[in-house]
């Protein structure tokens, strides 16, 4: 039983992408960058480009990192599901198969200037 | 001739049985089924309600009676504090940001619980609950109120206060209380039970209460003392009350363990991650501390917790599923919490800070296997941040837990570097988690989660972003409420009207 009830309940889901103005939520974390203190949330159009996302609005919130200016993105590893995925940086959120309320994530081995890493 | 002397007063066990067992009846011409239609759908197997024993044999008359004159003493202490400025004998204004939090999220959960307990008082059909319910419910409400008077002078003075109410019903970090009260709400009597009676007023409430009364006494406000001794006496009375049920549910049935143990779990992790944030207080926010949230934890949390479930052993219940979790968090959590409020404190209705040198120092002699080595260096950059000109805020919206609702602000169980990630898809919706406590709590039930909520996508659906927009429909007053307490009208305020009172300038 989906939930405990007196006789058949079905919920509803308050953050369905209709919801979102033809937009969608996509999450971004750093891995070992916690001077963010929770993954970042972005509100983009599904055809916006992928590189655009990292050069625009990315770029603009991680900043305030020490490693943000020797971030090189040819060379950053992707996780999407928590599962490597590799991205087209030129085609769109949607073409890469990125949707509403995803989790990426992204790696860069050697650049952990706040966060000793074992 | 004869007089039968009348015995004019009722003993005290013949009370009662009148004013408590005496008012139920038995029902001619509604079946028991129609008028208590709640008490079966959660599968708890219950024989015989006669078993249900209360302890404290109090009648409503004599309850009033206490009641009433706790009332008079509260007023007595809360008129002297406002005749007597005792909004100027606090160690630091920055105490403030405590109490700002208190009166947002946790005052208003004392009405819910009052809503919840006037609710199941009438939905429970032994006589013996009703009358303990209802006492419950009286006296939560009197705690909101009371509470809410006590803070009610600091109002007159400083910024965070003003629009309480507003805050507990749309700012973002009070979603994660209100959420707490409306699951449990939402639940049936004895789920209910299990999680405002149990969890929360006999395992977790001695985190909260003692640290913050405690805190409240070491930092000068008297106000906030008064009403923790007005309350405390209630709250024994709440702590039998839940551990009763729990006694009485396993003793009832065998059918009846797991379903309590599996409510134990969710309520253990839910109210673990409520009350996380007074780690945040113990740790970073009093001026004056009481102890350290490791210390705090290793009393009420380890010492008596602990004690609690050895004696539940015999009924077959374990601790619960999430406690290691929990352990191995207790060294990082405060400070996971408050590097995210700092960086968010654009967004918070009271303030926060850098910890000054002084303040490191300390917590670095609290944590020395995880302060320096993780957040001392976090803290250092935005320090340095702050000195260049540009302090840090992150205007890049935090992912909530879709159950807890807090942040996402906690690290993998074994590897404080990376960031917990949990997810999953229910009816081809994803759903994002801060750790497998959450995810479990959500898999179990999720018709009820997905109706969630989340304050941070909700700028998005319902303003469109618009941060500025936001601050007015949570009644945030931009450079006022939020921010950093350097520079804040509350710093601003206590230094001039402390100067008053201390020097002749």
């Amino acid at each position: 039983m989906a939930v405990t009830s007196l006789k058949e309940y079905i919920g509803v889901a308050r953050d369905r992408v209709e919801n979102y103005g033809g937009k969608q939520i996509v999450y971004l974390s750093w891995d070992h960058h916690l001077l963010f203190a929770a993954p970042l949330m972005l509100c983009l159009p599904p055809a916006t480009p992928f590189g655009e996302v990292l050069r625009g609005p990315l770029a603009a919130l991680l900043q305030a990192d020490p490693d943000a200016s020797a971030l090189d993105w040819s060379k950053v590893e992707w996780l999407k599901d928590n599962r490597p995925f590799a991205p087209d940086f030129s085609r769109s959120l949607a073409d890469n198969g990125i949707g509403h309320k995803d989790q990426l994530r992204f790696r860069t081995p050697g650049l952990n200037s706040l966060q000793a890493v074992a | 001739m004869d007089m039968k002397a009348t015995k004019k007063k009722l003993g005290m066990k013949e009370r009662y049985r009148v004013l408590t067992r005496d008012l139920g009846w038995e029902p001619g011409y509604q079946s028991k089924e129609a008028i208590f239609p709640y008490v079966r759908y959660e599968g708890i197997k219950v024989h015989d309600w006669d078993k249900w024993e209360d302890p404290f044999r109090l009648t409503m008359d004599a309850y009033w009676k206490y009641q009433a004159e706790k009332e008079r003493k509260f007023y007595a202490i809360i008129d002297a504090h406002a005749q007597n400025n005792g909004h100027l004998n606090l160690t630091d204004a920055r105490y403030l940001s405590a109490l700002k939090i208190f009166l947002q999220a946790i005052s208003p959960g004392e009405y819910a619980a009052h809503k919840g307990f006037a609710r199941i008082g009438r939905e429970f059909p032994g006589v013996g609950t009703q009358v303990a319910c209802q006492m419950q419910a009286i006296d939560e409400i009197r705690h909101a109120q009371t509470q809410i008077h006590a803070m009610s002078n600091y109002n007159r003075y400083y910024d965070g206060f003003h629009a309480f109410a507003d805050a507990r019903d749309r700012i973002w970090y009070t979603s994660v209380a209100r959420s707490f009260f409306d699951d449990a709400m939402s639940a049936g009597p004895f789920e209910f039970m299990i999680a405002i009676g149990f969890s929360f007023e006999y395992v977790l409430t001695n985190l909260l209460f003692v640290p913050f009364m405690s805190g409240a006494a070491y930092n000068g406000d008297m106000a906030t003392v008064t009403f923790g001794f007005s309350a405390q006496s209630d709250e024994a009375r709440h702590m039998t009350l839940g551990l009763e049920c729990i006694k009485f549910m396993l003793e009832q049935d065998p059918d009846n363990l797991p379903i309590v143990q599996g409510w134990i779990d969710k309520w253990f992790w839910r109210g673990f991650r409520v009350l996380g944030l007074v780690s945040t207080m113990m740790d970073y926010m009093l001026p004056k501390r009481v102890m350290s949230w490791r210390e705090a934890w290793e009393i009420y949390g380890v010492e008596n917790g602990g004690a609690l479930f050895r004696d539940l052993a015999r009924y077959g219940i374990r601790p619960p599923k999430g406690w290691d979790d929990a352990e191995q968090a207790i060294d990082h959590m405060s400070h996971q919490f408050m590097l995210g409020l700092y960086q968010w404190s654009f967004g918070t209705a009271f303030h926060s800070w850098i910890p000054s040198d002084d303040d490191m120092a300390w917590l670095s002699a609290k944590y020395p296997d995880t302060f320096d080595r993780h957040y001392r260096p976090r803290w250092a950059h935005i320090k340095k941040l702050k000195a260049a000109g540009t302090p840090f805020k992150n205007y890049g919206l935090a992912r909530l837990c879709q159950c807890c609702q807090l942040p996402c602000v906690f690290t993998e169980p074994g590897d404080p570097t990376l960031t917990c990630h949990r997810e999953t898809v229910y009816k081809g919706e994803k759903y994002q988690f801060c750790s497998d406590g959450c995810k479990d709590i959500f898999e179990h039930e999720p018709e009820k989660y997905i109706q969630a909520w989340l304050p941070m996508p909700a700028l998005f659906s319902e303003l469109g972003g618009d941060v500025a927009a936001w601050m007015d429909w949570v009644n945030l007053r931009d450079g006022a409420d939020n921010g950093d307490y350097d520079g804040s009208r509350d710093q601003k305020h206590f230094d001039e009207w402390r100067g008053l009172a201390t020097s002749n300038l």
